[in-house]
């Protein structure tokens, strides 16, 4: 078993953190895991992103040229990751702000308006924890449980943003899982 | 039974110097070994030597010494004081060490405030390699890489090291004194004690630059080399106190 | 050993050290390390050590030379153009015979070159940097708990060996996150090093004068301290070469050399020309220097080609090919200027020598 995923946006959109989160819940639940981030000038204020590795072997590549998801928070990513992803793999876009599409047949498209689901919610800021959801409910790399449990233990001293992302996470994750059941 | 009214310091070795007659390091080795003798200091403290004439320094003491590349004492005495605050630091160092290839490493120590003292021996030439033009080098002084004298035009005007280090917030006790006559002697003495005084009290960086003979790279006689210093040296670079910690 | 920790690279590096014994830590900001500097201006205040921040890497290389001479087990990280500025210091260093731990995590070069991961600073590291006859134990991490155990390892060897010793990591190793587990110690180890009370300058009370220093005017005591440091490398070469050897069993068709991330994406692309029915097998050096020649000649002498992957214009390669001896041919293949290969590019080059 190996997962391999890509979230990339702006710098900003919380997507190094997304992708913290999916590894500490991978390495809680006994997997190998690499996250490795893009670094340098182009952190700040221009894209970013970060790709994670899970396996129930050693990692050896934590490189990731075709990731199997690649989550694209923004138009830049969406040209530069779309056309990356491993054929029979799985695309996840952030319709509030990406509007180029992706024609390819190869891959399953999911459109998450991430941004207007997570202002709905109470916060704008919650979008990557949409898109991170979505990514556990399309994919199953982690468990779900063990993702929201971890989230809890990380913002123990912020109450009000665990219901909040505990939300999010779980608002992503259903919209997902839903169209990989119904075919979108 | 004899009174003993005059001897070597403990902290001086019984080693016989290299340096050139009438150069003026020895004096100032013995006026550095006086301090730490009277000031009881001398079984913790730790030298460190330049590049340049003083680089065998440690021959002469009987202190601890490190020896460090050209220009790089005073953060060799910042690792080394860091790690082990109880310790005495001093380096010793000359104008081409300290006032050239050094200067980054001296002006940060002193900023920062290294709880250290830095004796400074000021000749205005490079002594070891051969008599060479120094930042110290004073205007139309003769040298072996200035042969028709230092053109400030080209070179500039020697650089004032203390005059510099005063400008600066940290550094505690910075002073310029000489050792051309027995009167300076004494002075000198002084402010070489006050420095290491300061520092053993936990006061902060401590600097005593010394105007110093070089007659065999000044090409002249050493009895005609202090009155060189008195006329050339002495009104360009001004011997006096300019910081003092009670002042701040 | 305690729980285990998702961390990135360079701060899993910082807390090595500090796990090590090491409560002094000098530095000058550079990408892609200064994570090791931001976490250890955090950490060493926490455990009573010094943390300074220095006005270059000239001067922290001396930093390093007065807590050393002191007795301190110290250390310092820093990326290729600030290694060139330690270089001076590491000979110095070397000749003194101080121990210290240097982190170099590689970026791309030459000149200012970019941030990007790179190993091009394989010769600085293995062939000297600094000036005259010196060697530095080379330890070359490829994963993040490798560069944790290999921290351990130098303070050990530095102080074993009274050696610099360097851990070669490039900028990958340094920004990855990866779950890594610290040894848990009965006894903490000391802040200095032991034996120190021998010759560190610490003050002679009691007894006669300690010296540090590496002027020999005396062209025989040079020659002297030259064959002793030479006798230190001689037992260096002899006791400390590691590397990992992986499917060099029986005949091979390549046999890759690689080392550092570079080596876990040969692994990768291992496995797609293994599917294509090539016999593949790989020594990664764990130690650059020492160099695993002998291990590397061996399996060269049961392959029909050696590949040096490399993420440098080809470095390592010049060694590679000694070692081999002319028992097969050696090529080189890599990407430098901060790009890296994914597997397939490698996969690809390999088979493209194997087929042309």
């Amino acid at each position: 078993m190996q997962h391999e995923v890509v979230f990339a946006g702006f710098g900003g959109q919380g997507i190094m953190l997304a992708g913290q989160i999916l590894a500490y819940s991978a390495m809680e639940e006994g997997f190998n895991v690499v996250w490795l981030p893009s670094y340098g000038p182009e952190m700040r204020g221009g894209t970013a992103n970060c790709s994670v590795v899970i396996s129930d072997r050693p990692v050896a590549s934590p490189i990731v040229p075709r990731p199997g998801t690649a989550v694209v928070m923004n138009n830049p990513s969406m040209e530069r990751f779309g056309p990356a992803v491993k054929p029979g793999g799985c695309l996840l876009v952030n319709s509030s702000l990406v509007n180029l599409k992706c024609d390819r047949s190869d891959v399953k498209t999911i459109l998450i308006p991430a941004n207007q689901m997570a202002i709905d919610l109470g916060s704008g800021k919650a979008a990557n924890m949409i898109v991170l959801g979505a990514y556990v409910g399309a994919t199953g790399a982690v468990s779900f449980d063990v993702l929201t449990s971890f989230v809890r233990k990380k913002f123990a001293s912020k109450p009000q943003f665990v219901e909040l992302n505990v939300k999010a996470l779980t608002a992503g994750r259903d919209l997902a899982a839903a169209a990989v059941r119904g075919g979108n | 039974m004899a009174l003993t009214v005059f001897k070597k310091p403990e902290a001086m070795s019984k080693n016989i110097t290299h340096y050139c007659p009438g150069c003026t390091h020895g004096v100032i080795h013995r006026l550095v070994a006086e301090a730490l003798d009277e000031l009881g200091l001398r079984e913790r403290t730790v030298g460190i030597a330049p590049v340049g004439c003083a680089v065998l320094a440690y021959n002469y003491f009987t202190v601890d010494f490190q020896e460090a590349a050209h220009g790089r004492a005073p953060a060799m005495a910042t690792g080394l004081k860091r790690t082990r605050p109880d310790l005495i630091v001093f380096t010793y160092q000359g104008d081409g060490d300290l006032a050239s290839i050094g200067t980054a490493e001296i002006i940060h120590a002193a900023n920062r405030g290294e709880k250290i003292t830095v004796i400074f021996v000021n000749n205005a030439i490079y002594g070891m390699t051969g008599g060479q033009l120094a930042p110290t080098t004073m205007p139309g002084q003769v040298t072996t890489t200035s042969p028709q004298g230092r053109n400030v035009a080209e070179m500039g005007y020697p650089l004032r090291v203390a005059d510099m280090l005063a400008t600066l917030r940290t550094p505690a006790y910075i002073a310029r004194t000489a050792v051309h006559t027995p009167q300076m002697v004494v002075q000198a003495k002084q402010c070489i004690k006050r420095a290491f005084d300061y520092q053993a009290r936990g006061v902060c960086f401590s600097l005593v630059e010394v105007l110093s003979t070089c007659p065999t790279n000044w090409g002249i006689a050493p009895v005609e080399s202090t009155a060189w210093l008195e006329q050339n040296m002495a009104p360009y670079f001004p011997i006096r106190e300019y910081k003092r910690p009670e002042e701040a | 050993m305690g729980e285990r920790l998702l961390m990135k690279g360079n701060e899993a590096i910082g807390e090595a050290a500090i796990l090590a014994g090491c409560r002094a830590y000098f530095c000058y900001p550079i990408t892609p390390q200064t994570e090791v500097a931001e976490y250890l201006a955090r950490r060493m205040p926490e455990v009573g050590g010094v943390f300074l921040q220095g006005e270059s890497e000239v001067a922290v290389g001396y930093m390093l030379f007065g807590a050393a001479a002191g007795g301190s087990k110290v250390f310092t990280t820093s990326s290729s153009p600030g290694v060139s500025l330690l270089a001076e210091a590491m000979s110095y260093l070397a000749a003194a015979e101080l121990p210290v731990v240097i982190g170099n995590v590689m970026r791309n070069g030459p000149g200012l070159g970019g941030i990007l991961p790179a190993q091009a600073d394989y010769f600085q590291a293995t062939k000297g940097g600094g000036h005259g006859d010196y060697r530095c134990l080379v330890l070359a991490p490829a994963s993040v708990q490798e560069a944790v155990d290999m921290m351990l390892l130098a303070f050990a060897k530095a102080e074993e060996y009274r050696v610099p010793v360097l851990l070669l990591a490039d900028g990958m190793i340094g920004q990855m996150m990866e779950p890594v587990e610290f040894p848990v110690f009965a006894e903490p180890p000391s802040r200095y090093t032991s034996g120190h009370e021998e010759w560190a300058t610490t003050g002679a009370r009691g007894r006669g004068q300690h010296l540090v220093k590496t002027l020999f005017l005396n062209p025989d005591a040079a020659w002297a301290h030259n064959l002793k440091l030479k006798a230190k490398y001689d037992r260096i070469e002899a006791n400390e070469v590691r590397y990992e050897a992986v499917d060099t069993q029986g005949e091979m068709d390549v046999l890759i050399v690689s080392f550092g991330t570079m080596a876990r994406v040969c692994r990768t692309a291992m496995e797609t020309l293994q599917d294509k029915g090539l016999k593949v097998g790989m020594i990664r050096p764990i130690s650059l220097y020492p160099f695993p020649a002998q291990a590397i000649r061996e399996a060269a002498s049961r392959s029909r080609l050696v590949v040096s992957v490399e993420l440098s214009m080809g470095q390592m390669v010049e060694d590679v090919d000694r070692a081999v001896q002319g028992k097969a041919p050696v090529r080189w293949y890599g990407k430098a200027g901060g790009l890296v290969p994914v597997p397939d590019d490698v996969s690809a080059a390999i088979l493209g020598m194997v087929e042309g």
